[in-house]
Parts: C-alpha cells; structure tokens; sequence
C-alpha cells in the first residue's frame, strides 16, 4: 500500500520555481493558509513536516493529511538598453504532500512523511536573450521521513526522522551566447541527472509553558545531492566540433539546504490561533552549481555564493462554526541572492505572499481543505555578472542582466482524516 | 451571523479572484517596447547610407545574404521604421555564399565566405583548430548583368571603395573591370555605367544620410602588409596603386565635396559621419603574436648555427663600430633560444648590405603587427625540398606578411588626419553628428562591451565582434555600432528610437 503511494507521489511530482531560491513551501494546505505558519501548531498530519516533535500532542490516535498544490508562476523579464523582453511559460507545478501519524502509546508516536519541498521549473523562450544561461531547468525531489515523537511531559516533547530524499534536474542551455551549426541553429547541452539520492533529517521540539501557547523550534538538514556520471547530451553542435562537445557523463553537486524555524502558536481564544514563525534557510551553503564533464570537456562554472535568508510568517485561524474554519496569512521572504548573482534560472528578490483558506468538516473524522497563494515579488533590476568565469583576474566579467518580475498564485487542495 | 459569514465569504472569494487575476496581468513599471517613440528634429523617410564593405555589410570575406540583411544600415533602417523611416533598399546579392561571377565565370579573388573549421590540425599532438576555410557551393551572384541597374538604392555601400572612388565616373562601369577603373560591386548595381557612387546617392535627395569612407584609404595598404606606398603629398589619386595610403590632403578634398553634395540635395537633410578606426584595434593584425614559433633547445642551436651565424658575424662587420651602427648591429642580431621565439621578418628600412650579400632582415618585436594570414604561413616550407626553408624560420616573413614600425606609423599619421577632416565636417554643420567608430572599436579591443545581455570583445573568431576576416565585424559587432548610431542620434537631435539587442545577432558560423 505504503509502496504504491510512493509510486503515484512520485510520477506527480513537479513543482513551479519560486520562493527561497528553489525552495517550494507549500507543506500543508492547513499552514499554507496561515501564511505557511506550523512550528508550534498541532492540529493535523501536517506536523510531521512542520515539527515532528508535535505529533505526540494530536488529539486522535490517527492522522493523515495529503495534498497537491497547482502553482503557476509567471517571470517576466527585460532589458531597456537592449529593448529585450522575454517572459517564462512555466509549466504549472504540482507539489503534493501524504503525511500518517500514528500513537503507539501516550508517549510514542510514529509516522511518515512524503513531500516535496525543493523544486524549480522555470522554461523561457528557446534561445532568448539569456538562453546561454538556461533555456530551461526543472528540478524535482521527493524526500520520505519515517519518523517517531517522543513526549516527554505535558510541557515538553521532541520529533525526529531521517528523510530519504530521491531527485532529479533537468537543464537545457546554450552552450555559449552564439555557437550555431551550419544552419544557425544554437548548439547547447542538456544535462539530465535521474534518480539521484540522499539522505537528511527533520528534528523538531515543541514545548507548551501554558494550555493556550505552544513554543516550537524545528531543524531540517542540509541534504547534499550528488549527481555522479549523469548523462549530458550536446545538440546542434557544428560538425568540426564534434568531438570537443561529444555527449559525455558529468559529475555535478546540488545542495538542498538547511532549515531552522522558530515558532509560537496561540490561543487567542476559544476559536482563534494566532501562530508566527522565523524561518531562517541557511542558503549559504549553495555555493556554486559546477558541472564537472567526463571527457575533458571545460567545466561549467557557475558560481552562486548564496546568503543565508530569513522569512517572517504570521498566520491566523478563526473557527466559524463547528463545520467551517477559515484561516489567512502573510509571510515577508528575503532573498538569498547577492548583487551580481541574480540569474535567469532563479530570478528572484525579497517577496511578500499573501495566504488565505479554508477546512470543511465533511464528517467526525474528514475535512478537506483548501488554500490560496498569492506571492508577490518586486520588481527589480539585477545582473549575473560572472557568466564565464574566468580564472585570469584581467578578464572583465561577462554579464547578464536586466529587470524582472516574478508573480506566483497557488491553489491547494487537502484531505485529512483522523480517528 | 450567516449574513455575516456570506459577507466574509464574497470577500474573501473577490480578493482571491482580483489576485489571481492581477498574478497574471502584473507588469514592469516601465515595459520596454511600450515607450513613445520619435524620429525628434531628424526625418527619416529617406535614409541613404553611402561607404565601403562596412556600410555594405561585408563579413567573413565576403558580400553574402545575411551579411546584408544585418549590415548596419539594414539594422538602423528597421529601427527608423518605428519613427517614420521609409523603405530601405539595398542591392541584395543572390545567395548566402557570397561569391560573385563575372559573366557567369566565378572568380578566385571574390570567394565564398569564411567558416570556421574547428576540427583539431592534427590530433592529439596539435589541437589548434584548422582556422577559416571558404564555406563550399557554387555562387550564383552575377557582377555583369545583374538586373539591378538602373535604379537607385537606399545602402550605397560599396565593398573596397576608397574615398575618392565616391566620385569618380564610370566606377560602376563593367567594361573598366579588366583595367581597375571599375569596382565589381558596383557594376552590379550602378544606375547608369558613367555615374558615380555620390551621384546615385544623392540623386535620391536624402532627409537622412550616413557616410562611413575612408577605411579602405588606410587598409588596402595595412592588410596587404605595407607593400604600397604612402602617397603623402600626391593629391592625384589617378596616379595611385591599389594599395597605397590616400594623401591626407587628397581625402580632405573629396570628403567636404562629399559632404556638400550630400546636404544641399535635401536642404533639411541631417547627418552621421564616421570615422576611422586603429588598425591595430583590429584582430587582423593582433591576433598572431610575433613570437610565435616554439623550438627545443636542439632545434634552436641548429637554427643559430646553421643558418645565422655568417649573417650575425657579416652584419657586424659591415655596420659596427659606430653608434648607429652598433645599434643596427643589435636589432639586427638574429637568436633563437628554448621556448618561443621571435619570427625572423623582411625589413626595408634597415641599411641596405645586399652588396656583401646580406639580406635585410631581422627577428620582430612586439611593435610589429604580423598580418592574420602569417597564422598558415610560418613554418611552413617556402621551398618544399629545403628543410631550412620555413617562413619566420629560415626564411624571412616578406614585407607583405607584416606590418613594421614605419608602416604602423605612416597608417597613424593619414588616419589621424582624415578623423581630423572628419570631425572638421561634422563641427562645421549643426545638421551633421559625429559618431567616433576609433573609440568604439577602442572600447572593443582594451576592455570589451558589456551591452546588457551579453558581452563581445576584440578577440579574433571568438570574442564576437569580428567575423571571420579580421577585419569586419560579425552582425552582433554591426549592432553595437547602429546601437551607439542611435544613441547619438537620441541625444543629438531629441529623437528616441530603441536600441537592439546584439545578443539576437550572430556571430561567426562554424563548419
């Protein structure tokens, strides 16, 4: 069963670009509501992403939660002293979510997370203006957590699982701004590298002082994906470069990085929750994304020097009636991109997002849930300036830059059903 | 309360929708493409260009298709078009090979264009690539009988023509091909065999006109190594060879007769004049370094030995002793040593020792330019059974392979003083603008440009500014230099007309 769950998750997986560098956080339609709020709230599955430590203090035995998000996301970009513009045609991405937490005893819980929380899917016109960059990359990853929670009072629990983390990238560039065949066609390469695993862990605390306020701290790993001898396929190649560009394996290093979050929940009443977190991504660790070929073939050096990022997130719940519960929320996203390192692949800057959504209470044991995003990113004018690297210092940078404008609205849809 | 509710409902499914909405129809403050575009004091319905290859849009050696297409005038025609322009006709030749046929006979000295080869010389020992070879096909471009005589076109650009060849009668002329008189790229296109270039251009009473000439008066002597002469003082250029350098004086006379035919033809007509750039900004004498041969210490000493020796020892008997002498004695001295060595090359302006049978010759330095073509030509054997024989080696590079001090110099010198003309004419006449094409191609060779979306330099073959030759610019170099056209004109005369992006351009094509 467990099995072919995991299949369907996987064939399904496919995520929209936005947020955080390559980072989709969109976990939980119940937190994407709430402005993607969840450290220290404890009301459904969703806990095992959020806090695993929260688990032991869900009211039913039983919780499960799955989900998929449609993400569409627009990247609009233009260079006035060029008068180019050019704007992404993003597949619409779905992440999806299945989430099974189980009490063993008052104490011990225990469960399992599939999710998807990194990915990037960005496809802009073939050949445009910065096409020897990326003509399209889609990155997508899968990370299962089986995972226990120990309560070790009414005050004081803890969660941990390892994540088992399966992914895949995909990328299509030109191979420099104006190698073309015989027939004007751009030569460029696609690196595709499948399958790729790894490992990482998700560890949380969660600690109630009082019946009415929940103080949560939550630390997901660096996972480290390495990519080695993966096919790399050179296309449109002029013939008397043949066997300079011939397809060959490569060897390259992705690094999902980690996360800390730091989180309150409280009651405001009866019917209301008020929930904030910091949410800090320690995006420095993304230094470069180098492509190592296997047949002598340049490298492709690609520096990135991200900096760490800080995201603020408030949320709140209002439980209309016994069968309707409405949330909303806002988060404030800071970007990990330095000046100069602003690429068309992760086009991104600061971002404010806008949540709204909703439970239905089907029955004692069934609600379904929906959620609504709305990020906002601002307009700004950015460069990558470091196109080839050069190792001789006298070299001027190469650069490519111009504005862009990145908007993304998400719809998500949830089912939860607990005993 | 459920009035309430249903309230909470509709508003929070109105946000949502505006949201989505707005996600989707979210726009720059400032679109690109969405400006008020004008033509400000200029007026564009009939824009001429007149010049040489430059003008033509000559690439990779030769006139083809696409160069045409892309030639810097085309591109400024199409942006015009947005603020008023009208057609812009150019004399289009047959095909994308760009080899012309006299009366259906192709012609050696009019070829193909270049591709690179970029297969390994030969691999693994020598992984140079094999270097710019004529793309194959058989042209199909007819020089006599074209079909397009006459009539009169927009891009008078006439690849080889000097500055005093835009006035001289029968330049278009097929039955003076055989004598010179004539240019074969105008036969194809002249409106009548007894006019002249300026004449068909002015016939049509330009409102907007750009000249670019004056290049070839300069070049055809640099690119064929200084084997001309420096007619410096001889204001008859009928008296001129092909590749000499124009008397300064000369030029100035035929470009302000220029100037003036071309702004009474349209009493409101404006203009862009450009000027001459540096040879040694172009990679045609800058890409083979002029010590370019590695030897082994062996081969070296056999060298010096073997074929210097007497040559050394002659030449200090014959010049040393005094100061001047001695100096010779030392420029002349040829030494060759592990690692790479300086070529040996002709010069003629060393003391003449022929008499005690010593040739004129010594090792370069890095003030001469050694033409492009020298890449294919040293060590290779100037006389196939003598092993001793290879150029640069054994055998002197001639003057026509490089360009020595005296040469460069003699180049400077007219090129400062038609720039001088040039930006004389435009000073004189507020209807005229200057665009300083020496400082763009300047900016190209020392630092490169950095146009937005991407980057071009200097670099032969692959620093994307030049084509194949050397010595003309690829399209991407032919926009950045309509780009800093437009820029000048926005700012000169209140216009504002968009740039293009070079990035759309290409490069050179590859085999």
């Amino acid at each position: 069963m467990k099995i072919r769950i995991l299949v369907i998750a996987s064939m399904c997986i496919s995520t929209g670009a936005f947020a955080g560098g390559y980072r989709v956080a969109l976990q939980g339609q119940n937190a994407t509501g709430m402005g993607h709020t969840g450290v220290a709230v404890k009301d459904s599955a969703e806990v095992v992403f959020f806090n695993p430590a929260s688990m032991s203090s869900l009211k039913t035995d039983s919780n499960f939660s799955t989900g998929v998000t449609l993400i569409n996301s627009v990247t609009k970009y233009q260079n006035a002293s060029t008068n180019t513009a050019a704007e992404t045609e993003n597949p619409i991405g779905t992440p999806l979510y299945l989430y099974y937490s189980k009490k063993f005893n008052q104490q011990i819980s225990y469960g399992l997370g599939v999710y998807t929380p990194y990915g990037n899917s960005v496809k802009w016109p073939k050949d445009w203006a910065g096409s020897y960059l990326v003509n399209d990359i889609s990155l997508r990853t899968v990370f299962v957590q089986p995972t226990v929670s120990f309560k070790v009072n009414d005050k004081f629990s803890l969660g941990f699982g390892p994540t088992y983390v399966n992914g895949s990238v995909e990328l299509n560039r030109n191979l420099t701004s104006s190698l073309v065949d015989e027939n004007g066609d751009r030569a460029n390469v696609t690196v595709k590298a499948s399958g790729v695993t790894a490992w990482g862990y998700n560890a949380g605390f969660l600690i109630n002082p009082i019946q009415t306020l929940s103080l949560g701290i939550n630390y997901r790993s660096k996972v480290d994906m390495q990519a080695r001898g993966e096919n790399a396929k050179f296309n449109n190649v002029p013939s008397s470069l043949k066997s300079t560009y011939a397809d060959t394996t490569f060897d390259a290093d992705l690094v999902l990085p980690a996360e800390l979050t730091l989180g309150i929940a409280f009651d405001v009443s009866s019917n209301t929750l008020l929930a904030i977190d910091v949410n800090r991504t320690f995006w420095s660790a993304y230094k470069n994304l180098d492509i190592k070929f296997n047949n002598g073939t340049d490298p492709s050096l690609n520096p990135r020097n991200y900096n760490d990022a800080n995201i603020y997130r408030v949320g709140v719940q209002h439980k209309l009636n016994n069968a309707l519960t409405v949330r909303g929320g806002a988060y404030y996203d800071d970007s990990p991109i330095s000046a100069g390192y602003y690429t068309p692949e992760t086009p991104r800057n600061n971002s404010l997002g806008l949540t709204a959504g909703a439970s239905y209470q089907v029955t004692k044991r069934v609600d379904i849930s929906v959620s609504f995003l709305y990020l906002m990113f601002n307009e700004f004018n950015g460069a990558y300036d470091y196109v080839e690297q050069d190792t001789d210092p006298s070299t001027p940078n190469k650069s490519f830059g111009g504005d862009y404008l990145t908007s993304v609205t998400a719809v998500g849809f949830g089912f939860n059903y607990k005993y | 309360m459920t009035r309430k509710k249903n309230q909470r409902i509709k508003v929070a499914g109105l946000i949502l929708s505006c949201a989505i909405i707005a996600a989707c129809d979210r726009n720059f403050e400032n679109p690109v493409g969405d400006e008020d575009y004008n033509s400000g004091t200029a007026d564009f319905s009939k824009f001429v260009t007149i010049g040489d290859s430059l003008t033509a849009g000559y690439a990779d050696g030769a006139l083809y298709l696409d160069g045409q297409k892309n030639s810097y005038p085309a591109i400024l025609a199409q942006q015009f078009a947005k603020v008023g322009g009208g057609a812009f006709n150019q004399p289009l030749v047959s095909d994308n090979l760009g080899g012309l046929l006299f009366g259906g006979v192709a012609n050696p000295d009019f070829g193909n264009r270049l591709v690179l080869n970029a297969e390994p010389k030969n691999p693994p020992s020598n992984l140079d690539p094999k270097g710019p070879e004529p793309i194959a096909g058989t042209p199909t471009t007819e020089v006599i009988g074209s079909g397009l005589n006459g009539s009169v076109f927009n891009n008078m650009g006439v690849p080889g023509a000097k500055s005093f060849h835009l006035a001289a009668a029968n330049y278009g002329d097929a039955t003076g091909l055989g004598a010179g008189t004539a240019n074969p790229y105008f036969v194809r296109f002249s409106s009548a065999a007894g006019t002249t270039m300026i004449a068909d251009a002015a016939a049509q009473q330009p409102s907007f006109f750009i000249l670019w000439i004056g290049n070839n008066d300069i070049l055809s002597y640099a690119t064929t190594g200084g084997i001309g002469t420096d007619q410096k003082s001889n204001t008859n250029p009928s008296t001129y060879g092909s590749n000499d350098i124009t008397d300064p004086a000369a030029f100035a006379g035929v470009y302000n007769g220029l100037v003036t035919i071309l702004t009474p033809a349209n009493a409101s007509a404006k203009g862009v004049l450009l000027n001459i750039p540096d040879v040694s900004t172009l990679p045609y004498f800058t890409t083979v370094p002029y010590n370019a041969v590695p030897l082994d210490q062996l081969n070296a000493e056999a060298l010096n030995n073997n074929l210097y020796a007497d040559y050394n020892e002659g030449v200090q008997t014959a010049l040393g002793g005094t100061e001047e002498g001695d100096a010779e004695v030392i420029k002349r001295k040829i030494t060759f040593t592990a690692g790479q060595n300086a070529v040996v090359i002709e010069d003629d302006t060393l003391t003449d020792l022929s008499g005690v049978g010593l040739a004129s010759m010594r090792q370069a330095t890095a003030t001469d330019l050694l033409i492009l073509t020298t890449s294919s030509k040293i060590g290779t054997l100037a006389n196939p059974g003598n092993a001793n024989s290879a150029w640069g080696l054994g055998v002197p590079l001639e003057d026509g392979d490089v360009l020595i001090p005296s040469e460069i110099q003699a180049i400077e010198t007219a090129r400062t003083a038609f720039n001088t003309t040039i930006a004389a004419a435009a000073d004189a006449d507020p209807d005229l603008i200057l665009v300083d094409v020496a400082a763009i191609m300047n900016e190209v060779k020392t630092s490169g440009i950095n146009y937005g979306t991407g980057f071009i330099d200097g670099t032969y073959a692959t620093g994307g500014t030049f084509s194949l030759d050397g010595v003309h610019p690829t399209a991407r170099g032919y926009s950045v230099v309509a780009n800093r056209i437009i820029d000048k004109i926005n700012s000169s005369f209140g216009a504002n007309i968009p740039p293009v992006d070079p990035g759309s351009y290409s490069t050179i094509f590859v085999k």
